[in-house]
C-alpha cells in the first residue's frame, strides 16, 4: 500500500510544503501555546472560590494547552491545502496517486495514542486526588479528604433545594449557609425526579437522584454569594430551580446555624428522623 | 450473485382513471386504516383502563394505555393499507407472491410500498427532509424565546415540549438521514447489486419511521411531553400523555433502525459482486457496515428500555420508581447503552461521506484506506464501552469513573485514524471547490472542533463543571449538526444529479454553504462560552447578564434558518422550475455508481459488474525510487 514519503514527490521550482507548513504550524504554536497558558488559563472557569474549583481552573488550562496544538494543526492544515493545493481554474489534473505512507500513519497513531493516555492518566490523577474534584462521587467515594468535616444535605425536589444540617440537630433550611475554608461533606438526594445539584463557583455538580445518597466534597476558600441551579431538566419549573448560597466565617456561621435551629424547632421535630435518603412516596399519578 | 432477473419483467403502464387508481393499496388508503386502527385500539385501551369519559380519563392522566394502544393499532392499520399484509397472506394460502410492488412506474410508487431500492432512497430523502425543517423550526421557537432571559414568548410548559420536540425529531428521524436516502439508494449500486438483500424490509423501514414521525408530532395534541430527548424517568412516569407519543415514536424508530441495519448487513454480506472484496469495497460502503452493526446492537436495547417506561405508565409497573424497589439508574444505563452507540450512529455514515469526495474532487486515491477502515470500525467497537461517561456526576460506582474516563479518550484514537486519512489525502492534491467539496472541508472543521470540546466533557474534573450546561449543547451540535448535516448536504449536492438526474444550481449552493458554515459556526462558537459561564440546557431562563452573548447566538441561529430556505428555494428553482438535466457523472468519479446511466435503470445493471480494484484509482503513479516522480501534477 504505501509508497515514497510524498514530501520528496516535488516539483523542481515547487517548495517544500511538508517544511513550509511545519514552519508555520510551530511559531503558530509558541505563540498560541503561552497566550492560552497565561492569559487565557486563568480566567477559566469555575474560578477560585473553592479548592476544587481551583484545580479545575488548572485542569481546564492543561486541557486546552494539549488541545491547541492540535486545533492549530488541523486548521492550518487545512487552511494550507486549500491554499496550496488547488486545481487551476478549468483545469483537469491528477494529483500524485500515494494510497498511504506507513511510517506517518505509525507515527499519528503513536502520537494521538501518548496524548489520549496521557491525558486519561491526569484526569484520574487529578479526580482522586482532589476527592472526586467537587463531582457527586455516589455513596461510597475512593478518596475521601482527611480531617474533620461538615455534613450537608441537599435535598432535591420540584422545584427547590433544601438543606439539612445533621450535626446540628438534623436542622432544614431553605438557605444554604456554609463556613470559609472547612471541608464540607455533601450529601445529595432527591425525593422525586432527577435533579442536578449545581453550584457554580464552587465547582460542585452532582446529581440528585431519589433513593441515592451522593456525596461530594468542597473546602470553600472565598467568602460570598455563589449560584445554587439544578443542571438534570426535572420538570416544568426546572428553569426556575436556582438560588443563591453563601460562604461565611465560621463565626458568621455558627450565629446563623444557632438561630436557625431556634427558629426552625417546631418544623424539625416533626421531620423525619435524619437519614441519607428518605424514600418518595409511591408516585401517584391518578387521583 | 444475485439473481433477480424474474423480476426484471418490462414495466407496464397503467392506462386506469385517477379514481380507480386511488383504490387499492396506497397512502390514502393507509390514512384511512390508520385512523381506523387508532380508534379500535384506543377503544380497547379506554375499555381496559375502566371505560370512563375521554375528558375524566384526559384530566386524571389515565389514557396512557388507550393511547399507546390507539397508536399501535394505528401504525399496524397504516402499515396493512400500504399493502405490507398481502406478501405474507399470499404465501400463506400457498398464493404465488405478487410483485408488483416493484413493477408500477409513474409518480404513484413514491406513495406507497415500493421495493425498488431507488424509489425507497428517495422517499427517505424527503420524508426525512420535511421532519429535518420541522425539528429545525423547534429550533427557531427555541431561539425566538432565548431572546430575553424570562419567558416571553412561549410558557415553560410548551417550551421543554419544543425543546423535546426538536431533540427528538433530531435525533430519532436524523439516525437514517445518510442512510435512510443514500446507503438504500448507493449501497447496491456501489455494490453491484439490483437489489438490497430483503427488499420489502426495506420499504417497511421507511413507512415505521413516516409513521413515527407523525406520532411524534402528534404529542402537540397531548400536552407535550417535559423530559427532553433522553427521556428520564422518574420524570417521564408523571409527564402528562404527550410522554406516550415519545415513547412509541422512539419506540418504532428503534425498530426501523434495526432492520435497517440488519437489512444493510445482509447486503453487504451477501450481495457483492464478484471481485468486490471487502479491500476494495467503497469506503462509504464501510461506513454504512459498521453503522450497520451498531443500529442492530443497539436500537433492540432503546426499545426494551420503553417497553418497560411504557409498562411503568400503564400498568403500575416500577421498573424506573425508587418508591417501588425500582432504579432511575436503570433508565439512565439502559438508555445511554443505545444512547452512545446512538451518536456513534449519526457520526459514522458523516465519515463515510467525507471519505468517499475526497478523492473525487482532490483527484487523489483515498489516502490510508485500511486506517480509515479500521478507524470506523474501532470507533464502532468502541462505542458500547463509553455509556457512563453521561453518568460522571449522577452518583454511579466512583471505581467506574477512571474507566470510562480511559475508554471515552480512547475512541479519539480510531476518530483520529478518519483526520489522518482527510489530511493524507488533501496533501498536494488537485482539489476542486465544487459545493459538496466545501461541505467536506466544513465537515473536518466542524467535527475537530467537536471532537476537541468532547476532550473536555470525557475529563471527568473537567466535565463536572461543563455536564449538562449549554457546552455539552455546544459539543454535540459540532459534532452531529457540524458533521452529519454538513455530510448529509454534501451528499445531497453531490449526488443528487445522479438519483434525480438534475443538476442543483451551484452558484445558490456555494450562497447556501457559505451562510450556513459561517452562520453554523457563529451560533454554537458562542455556546461553548455560554456553558463555561454557567447557562444550563433547557431553561427559558437564565441570567441578564448572559443576554447579549444569547441575543448574538439567536440571531446567527436565524441566519442558519435563513441558510436553509435558500437551499429550499434552490431545489424548488433547479428541480422544478430549470429541470437542466445532470450528465451521467458531472463529477468525473470512478466510483460504480457514476458508471450506471441517469436515470438509473430499474434493475441496476443489465450484466452484473465484475470488479477488478477500489473506486479509488486516481492521480499519477509516482515511480517508486525515482528521484523524478513521473510529472506529479504537471
Amino acid at each position: 500500500m504505501s509508497s515514497r514519503p510524498v514530501s520528496s514527490g516535488q516539483l523542481p521550482g515547487e517548495p517544500n510544503h511538508a517544511r513550509r507548513f511545519t514552519t508555520i504550524w510551530l511559531i503558530a504554536t509558541l505563540i498560541a501555546l503561552p497566550l492560552v497558558i497565561f492569559v487565557l488559563g486563568p480566567e477559566l472557569p469555575p474560578g477560585n472560590a473553592s479548592q476544587q474549583a481551583a484545580g479545575k481552573v488548572t485542569d481546564n488550562t492543561v486541557l486546552l494547552a494539549m488541545a491547541t496544538p492540535v486545533l492549530l494543526l488541523v486548521t492550518i492544515y487545512l487552511i494550507y491545502a486549500v491554499i496550496a493545493f488547488r486545481q487551476p481554474a478549468g483545469g483537469a489534473l491528477e494529483g500524485p496517486a500515494v494510497r498511504g505512507d506507513s511510517r506517518i500513519q505509525t507515527a499519528w497513531i503513536v502520537i494521538t495514542s501518548a496524548l489520549v493516555l496521557s491525558l486519561a492518566a491526569y484526569g484520574t490523577v487529578r479526580l482522586e486526588a482532589d476527592n472526586g474534584a467537587g463531582s457527586g462521587n455516589g455513596p461510597k467515594p475512593l478518596t475521601v479528604p482527611s480531617g474533620p468535616k461538615l455534613p450537608v444535605q441537599v435535598i432535591a425536589q420540584q422545584w427547590a433545594f433544601t438543606y439539612r444540617y445533621p450535626t446540628y440537630g438534623g436542622v432544614e433550611t431553605t438557605h444554604l449557609y456554609l463556613p470559609d475554608n472547612e471541608t464540607i461533606e455533601l450529601h445529595v438526594t432527591s425525593i422525586d425526579v432527577i435533579h442536578s445539584f449545581w453550584a457554580y463557583q464552587l465547582g460542585v455538580k452532582a446529581d440528585a437522584n431519589p433513593d441515592v445518597d451522593n456525596v461530594a466534597f468542597v473546602k470553600p476558600t472565598k467568602l460570598g454569594a455563589f449560584d445554587v441551579r439544578c443542571a438534570e431538566l426535572c420538570g416544568i419549573w426546572h428553569g426556575y430551580m436556582y438560588d443563591k448560597g453563601h460562604v461565611v466565617t465560621p463565626s458568621e456561621f455558627a450565629t446563623w446555624i444557632a438561630q436557625q435551629q431556634k427558629q426552625m424547632a417546631p418544623a424539625t421535630k416533626v421531620l423525619p428522623p435524619y437519614s441519607t435518603t428518605y424514600l418518595p412516596e409511591p408516585t401517584r399519578r391518578a387521583e | 450473485m444475485s439473481t433477480t432477473a424474474a423480476a426484471a419483467s418490462a414495466p407496464q403502464p397503467t392506462g386506469r382513471p385517477l379514481w380507480r387508481r386511488l383504490i387499492g393499496f396506497n397512502l390514502l388508503t393507509a390514512v384511512i386504516l390508520g385512523v381506523a386502527g387508532y380508534y379500535v385500539g384506543a377503544l380497547i385501551g379506554h375499555t381496559i383502563d375502566g371505560g370512563k369519559s375521554f375528558e375524566y380519563q384526559a384530566a386524571t392522566d389515565e389514557y396512557d394505555l388507550a393511547l399507546l394502544l390507539g397508536y399501535f393499532g394505528g401504525v399496524v392499520g397504516f402499515l396493512i393499507g400500504l399493502g405490507f399484509a398481502n406478501y405474507p397472506i399470499s404465501r400463506m394460502l400457498g398464493r404465488p407472491a405478487s410483485l408488483r410492488e416493484k413493477e408500477e412506474q409513474g409518480i404513484g410508487r413514491y406513495f406507497g410500498l415500493c421495493t425498488d431500492h431507488k424509489v425507497v432512497g428517495i422517499q427517505y430523502l424527503v420524508g426525512i427532509g420535511v421532519f429535518f425543517f420541522v425539528g429545525g423550526l423547534n429550533a427557531m421557537l427555541i431561539r425566538t424565546e432565548l431572546l430575553h432571559p424570562v419567558p416571553t414568548f412561549v410558557g415553560p410548559n410548551q417550551y421543554l415540549s419544543i425543546v423535546g420536540m426538536h431533540g427528538t425529531m433530531m435525533m430519532g428521524m436524523m439516525t437514517s438521514g445518510i442512510l435512510g436516502p443514500f446507503a438504500n439508494y448507493f449501497v447496491p449500486i456501489m455494490i453491484g447489486a439490483r437489489r438490497m438483500a430483503f427488499p420489502r424490509i426495506e420499504a417497511l423501514t421507511f413507512w415505521l419511521l413516516m409513521a413515527a414521525g407523525f406520532i411524534l408530532t402528534s404529542t402537540i395534541f397531548f400536552g407535550g411531553f417535559p423530559t427532553g430527548w433522553t427521556g428520564y424517568a422518574p420524570l417521564n412516569n408523571e409527564a402528562v400523555m404527550g410522554m406516550d407519543s415519545y415513547i412509541c415514536f422512539f419506540a418504532l424508530v428503534g425498530l426501523s433502525m434495526a432492520l435497517l441495519g440488519l437489512n444493510m448487513m445482509a447486503t453487504i454480506i451477501t450481495m457483492r459482486a464478484p471481485g468486490l472484496t471487502w479491500s476494495r469495497l467503497p469506503i462509504f460502503v464501510w461506513s454504512v457496515f459498521a453503522t450497520s452493526v451498531l443500529m442492530v446492537l443497539a436500537a433492540p436495547m432503546l426499545v426494551a428500555t420503553l417497553l418497560m417506561a411504557a409498562l411503568d405508565r400503564t400498568i403500575n409497573t416500577s421498573f424506573f420508581i425508587a418508591g417501588g424497589g425500582g432504579s432511575s439508574y436503570l433508565f439512565e444505563n439502559l438508555f445511554w447503552f443505545f444512547g452512545h452507540p446512538e451518536v456513534y450512529i449519526l457520526a459514522l455514515p458523516g465519515f463515510g461521506i467525507v471519505l468517499e469526495l475526497l478523492p473525487v474532487f482532490t483527484r487523489k486515491p483515498l489516502w490510508g484506506y485500511r486506517l480509515a477502515v479500521s478507524g470506523m470500525l474501532g470507533v464502532s467497537l468502541m462505542s458500547f464501552f463509553v455509556w457512563q461517561h453521561h453518568l460522571f456526576v449522577s452518583g454511579i460506582n466512583a471505581d467506574l469513573r477512571p474507566f470510562y474516563m480511559l475508554s471515552t479518550e480512547i475512541i479519539s484514537i480510531p476518530t483520529g485514524f478518519i483526520f489522518m486519512c482527510v489530511m493524507g489525502t488533501l496533501w498536494k492534491a488537485r482539489t476542486s471547490f465544487t459545493v459538496p467539496m466545501m461541505f467536506v472541508l466544513a465537515w473536518t472543521f466542524n467535527f475537530l472542533i467537536g471532537g476537541l470540546s468532547g476532550v473536555f466533557l470525557s475529563d471527568t474534573p473537567s466535565d463536572t463543571d461543563t455536564h449538562g450546561s449549554f457546552f455539552v449543547m455546544a459539543h454535540f451540535h459540532y459534532t452531529i449538526m457540524g458533521g452529519l448535516i454538513f455530510a448529509f448536504f454534501a451528499g445531497i449536492y453531490y449526488w443528487v444529479p445522479k438519483m434525480l438526474g438534475l443538476r442543483l444550481n451551484e452558484k445558490l449552493g456555494k450562497v447556501h454553504f457559505w451562510l450556513m458554515f459561517v452562520a453554523f459556526n457563529s451560533t454554537f462558537m458562542p455556546l461553548f462560552a455560554l456553558g463555561m459561564e454557567g447557562m444550563p440546557r433547557r431553561v427559558s431562563t437564565y441570567s441578564p447578564a448572559l443576554q447579549t452573548l444569547n441575543v448574538w447566538v439567536s440571531i446567527s441561529a436565524f441566519v442558519l434558518g435563513l441558510s436553509m430556505l435558500i437551499f429550499l428555494y434552490n431545489v424548488v428553482y433547479s428541480l422544478i422550475f430549470v429541470r437542466k438535466a445532470a450528465t451521467a457523472n458531472p463529477w468525473n468519479s470512478k466510483a460504480m455508481e457514476w458508471q450506471v446511466p441517469t436515470p438509473v435503470p430499474v434493475n441496476n445493471f443489465e450484466q452484473i459488474p465484475v470488479f477488478d480494484s477500489d473506486p479509488y484509482d486516481y492521480g499519477i503513479p509516482i515511480s517508486v525510487g525515482a528521484g523524478q516522480p513521473a510529472a506529479a501534477g504537471a
